[in-house]
């Protein structure tokens, strides 16, 4: 099937026998697929796989420090745990969602009948499962998996690694193959694929967001490719990049690092600002506040990504100039983002709301997000930073950033695509116990972390004084509850899958876009006579 | 009655109340020194102007989820841009940003400004405890963990400073501007004693400056705050702010005390005294890795118990523990403890767990090793 659009023949165009026909038959359809709704499918499931193994981990650091003491686990296998939590949460779960979103979405809002590059994305989607696979394995190693937390600072994770570390180090590289060639096949679609008349200003702002998104990925993930084989070459061929009784600097791995990481942050969110952006107008029934102002501060945030990294690197011992600089820039991102709160709120503001699921997770977004963004014009102080710093005040900003951010807005978007996907309503009751259960668990399991952060407790501790015991127990318990709650949304999902009441091509009154004016579900090939947009 | 949440609160209630020393602590302390009064302001100006900006915004969503929904039978309005009001919310953030740069830069730059130190204190981290070495002054020690594995493991009832106590604390002098180079021996270490508000990685191979002025004496407990390996968790670090007077006492005791140590290097051991020493030295300095069985932790630490090399030759023996094993998380010892300490753990490793070699090492064995290197 051509992906190329003939614009002369809309209207009266799929003739050929070629243009009706469904997905193949059995296991093959998925390993072979070069359908980018099969492909969204696959990136999504994969993602929640890795969402509830890295949720488990997480459950079993939470029971370790439910009390003081060392009663489950023991300290080696505690850093494992955080570490595996780590890199499966931001490389396996976040990513992916977003990927399988953008797979799914992307080509519906632009009116493309599929992806730009069709067999890369099924190259790109399959390397995931090859890559986690390598990368949890370790795990059952002789000497255990990586154990330095998803940041691996050197010489910690060279020097001192556990053996594993090659198998670790080659699973990053194939993962950061897997996101350059999605993110490439998503910028070619978005610039070569879009319907006639749909200018750069009209895209939603979804396919803005992802825009922006696919480019950060294609300058950073170079930079942590050049991070773990540098790290590899310290390991394995006796170089000293990272090593100062070699002439290397060990801070040096940390500014490399950082330099993928920051914008990797804004990798992680900013698909999150472009379907919220498409959810609470539509639930509001108003169009968008500001919808210029809302591309030039993605825009904003994507370029000061690449100015901030040292933020992260302030107890290292940078020059006062340096340190400055880094703190000018960092609160610099508070002003975009501020813009883009604003906007939505403005968006609520006399409008006509109802709160059905996907409404619930993204005003939830809304809040929850900007009390992230408060903690963390906090942590850009550089002076109140050094008291804030490498504690759980940290943990607790940025778990307020990516779950109630990355986390609510894949939830939003996937209630709010479901019937699109589909083709049936999930169950709305059950939907709002999901949000609320996880909206109050949420809250429970992170907020206390800013309190005991404050009070003096470092992240990564297997174990702490009886001072922070209160909070920590409250936070374990808010996390078992967020933690068994997701299994309801896997019931909810399977649900809505095998049945429920039968979606309307446009189930949400006032949602906007190309998306819903076809059937729904969505037939396995569509826009293949590009819309017309005025 | 299970179901009634007033049930499940007084049960969940008690159970936080019945660990002893609990708390319910919320916010940063002010701390001991006029740096760290200054950041927690910092840290209170910041918080209440996040406060004011979340109560107006939140409070105007808020407003509108109330007010503005379809089951009050809002018409939607039709605005959807105005530039006034985009260039306005972004000014004012702006001007609020630059407001708050003004204090924390000065506060930064009086943090940076480490001249004219009074004393100066290496500070050296190891996987995992500190080193203090007073610079110009002959002393220098270790600081290490004292909390007992049964307390950790749950055998014994938790003391008030559970994970925050040492050996021997850092002491420094009341209202003296003491200057620390901050270093470490193996992986990245960070120094952090939050009433100072001093906090600095230690990395290997590079040396960062801090300081502080410490104004009422006390013990200030702090913990290592980057991730190091295993026992990151279990490196505290303690420092005792003394009178000036006691201080001057205190360095005179320790630098006796020194040499005293040197002495005891001629000193003629028995096989008993050695033993005695070395399960000691053993327990402080070998136990995290090789655990107190013997046992290890294989493949990452091995276990000595039956091990060659612990019932080989003695130069063997002597070597690993003077020189380490590149590569891996086994220090050299040579330069970290005394001739007398490490031939006290010798010899206990070499007649522990059933090794039963029957030998021992004396410090002029591993004094005569040393020399025979260089």
């Amino acid at each position: 099937m051509s992906a190329v659009i003939d614009t002369d023949h809309k209207g009266h165009g799929h003739a050929g026998d070629d243009h009706h026909h469904g997905p193949a038959k059995g296991l093959m359809r998925w390993v072979l697929t070069t359908n980018h709704k099969d492909i969204g499918t696959m990136y999504l499931w994969f993602s929640f796989a890795m969402f509830l193994l890295g949720g488990t981990m997480a459950m079993v650091i939470r029971a370790e420090l439910f009390q003081p003491g060392l009663q489950i686990v023991q300290p080696e296998f505690f850093n494992q745990m955080t570490t595996m939590h780590g890199l499966i949460m931001v490389f396996g779960a976040v990513m992916p969602a977003f990927v399988g979103l953008a797979n799914w979405m992307i080509p519906l809002m632009i009116g493309a009948p599929d992806m730009a590059l069709p067999r890369m994305n099924n190259f790109s989607f399959w390397l995931l499962p090859a890559a986690f696979s390598m990368m949890v394995s370790t795990l059952f190693m002789e000497g255990g998996g990586p154990n330095f937390g998803w940041t691996f600072y050197a010489p910690l994770s060279t020097t001192y690694a556990p053996e594993s570390v090659t198998f670790f180090i080659f699973a990053v590289h194939l993962m950061g193959i897997s996101s350059i060639m999605g993110a490439i096949n998503v910028v070619a679609t978005i610039l070569n694929l879009r319907a006639p008349g749909m200018t750069l200003m009209k895209m939603p702002l979804f396919v803005w967001t992802w825009l922006i998104t696919a480019f950060l990925l294609i300058a950073v993930m170079p930079v942590l490719a050049g991070c773990v084989t540098m790290m590899l070459m310290d390991i394995h061929f006796g170089t000293s990049f990272f090593s100062a009784a070699g002439g290397g600097d060990p801070v040096l791995f940390q500014h490399v690092f950082w330099f993928f990481g920051h914008p990797e942050v804004y990798i992680m969110i900013l698909p999150a600002f472009g379907a919220v952006s498409a959810i609470i107008p539509a639930f509001a029934r108003k169009p968008l506040f500001g919808y210029t102002s809302m591309v030039y501060a993605t825009a904003s945030i994507a370029f000061l990504s690449f100015i901030v990294w040292a933020h992260h690197m302030f107890t290292v011992g940078i020059p006062l100039t340096g340190e400055l600089f880094f703190m000018y820039a960092t609160m610099l991102i508070a002003v975009p983002t501020g813009v883009k709160v604003f906007n939505w709120a403005s968006t609520m503001w006399r409008g006509s709301m109802t709160f059905e699921t996907p409404m619930l997770f993204s005003v939830a977004f809304v809040i929850l997000f900007t009390i992230g963004g408060f903690s963390g014009l906090m942590l850009a102080i550089a002076p109140a930073d050094f008291q804030y710093h490498d504690t759980y005040f940290v943990v607790a900003h940025f778990h307020y950033v990516l779950v109630p951010g990355a986390i609510f807005g894949i939830f939003a978007s996937a209630y709010f695509w479901l019937p699109k996907w589909t083709g049936h309503m999930y169950d709305e009751t059950l939907g709002k116990l999901h949000f609320w259960m996880s909206f109050v668990g949420m809250n429970l399991a992170f907020f206390p972390m800013h309190f005991v952060g404050l009070a003096g407790m470092p992240r990564r501790i297997p174990d702490y004084n009886m001072m922070f015991a209160n909070f920590n127990m409250v936070s374990s318990i808010g996390a078992f509850m967020f933690g068994a709650t997701q299994l309801l949304f896997l019931f909810i999902v399977i649900k809505c899958i095998r049945g429920g009441k039968p979606a309307a091509a446009k189930p949400w009154d006032g949602a906007e876009g190309l998306e819903w004016t076809i059937p729904s579900p969505a037939p396995y090939h569509t826009f293949q006579t590009p819309p017309e947009v005025k | 009655m299970m179901r009634h949440p007033r049930v499940w609160m007084s049960l969940l209630l008690c159970l936080v109340f019945s660990s002893a020393h609990a708390s319910w602590t919320l916010n940063m302390a002010p701390g001991a020194t006029e740096v760290s009064r200054s950041v927690f302001d910092l840290h209170m100006t910041i918080f209440w102007i996040c406060v004011v900006i979340g109560v107006v915004v939140f409070g105007a969503m808020f407003w509108s989820m109330l007010i503005h929904r379809r089951s009050t039978g809002q018409q939607p309005a039709h605005f959807h841009e105005s530039t006034t009001v985009e260039i306005l919310w972004t000014v004012v953030p702006l001007v609020i940003l630059v407001l708050m740069a003004i204090p924390a830069t000065k506060t930064l730059i009086d943090i940076y400004d480490s001249s004219e130190s009074e004393l100066d204190i290496q500070v050296t981290g190891y996987q995992w405890k500190w080193h203090y070495k007073y610079l110009g002054q002959d002393v220098e020690f270790f600081s290490n963990l004292t909390t007992p594995q049964d307390q950790i493991h749950n055998r014994a009832e938790k003391g008030e400073h559970y994970l925050l106590e040492v050996d021997q604390p850092l002491v420094v002098p009341v209202g003296t501007k003491v200057r620390f180079l901050i270093t470490s021996a193996d992986v990245i270490h960070s120094w952090w004693v939050p009433a100072l508000a001093v906090k600095k990685d230690a990395i290997p191979g590079f040396v960062n400056e801090s300081w502080t002025r410490v104004e009422e004496p006390g013990l200030y407990r702090g913990q290592c705050a980057e991730l190091c390996g295993k026992d990151h968790g279990f490196m505290p670090i303690v420092v005792e702010v003394k009178s000036k007077d006691d201080f001057a006492l205190w360095l005179t005791e320790r630098k006796q005390l020194a040499l005293a140590e040197q002495e005891l290097t001629s000193k003629e051991w028995t096989q008993e005294e050695l033993l005695a020493r070395g399960e000691k030295a053993y327990t402080t300095n070998c136990a995290a890795c090789h655990q107190p069985t013997g046992e290890g932790l294989p493949p990452m630490f091995p276990a000595l118990k039956g091990s060659a090399i612990a019932t080989g030759p003695v130069a063997g023996h002597i070597g690993i523990v003077v020189n380490g094993k590149p590569g891996t998380a086994m220090a050299a010892f040579g330069k970290q403890l005394s001739e007398v300490d490490i031939a006290a753990i010798i010899t206990y490793e070499r007649n522990a767990w059933g090794n039963k070699v029957g030998d021992m090492v004396t410090p002029q064995d591993v004094l005569a090793f040393k020399q025979a290197q260089e």
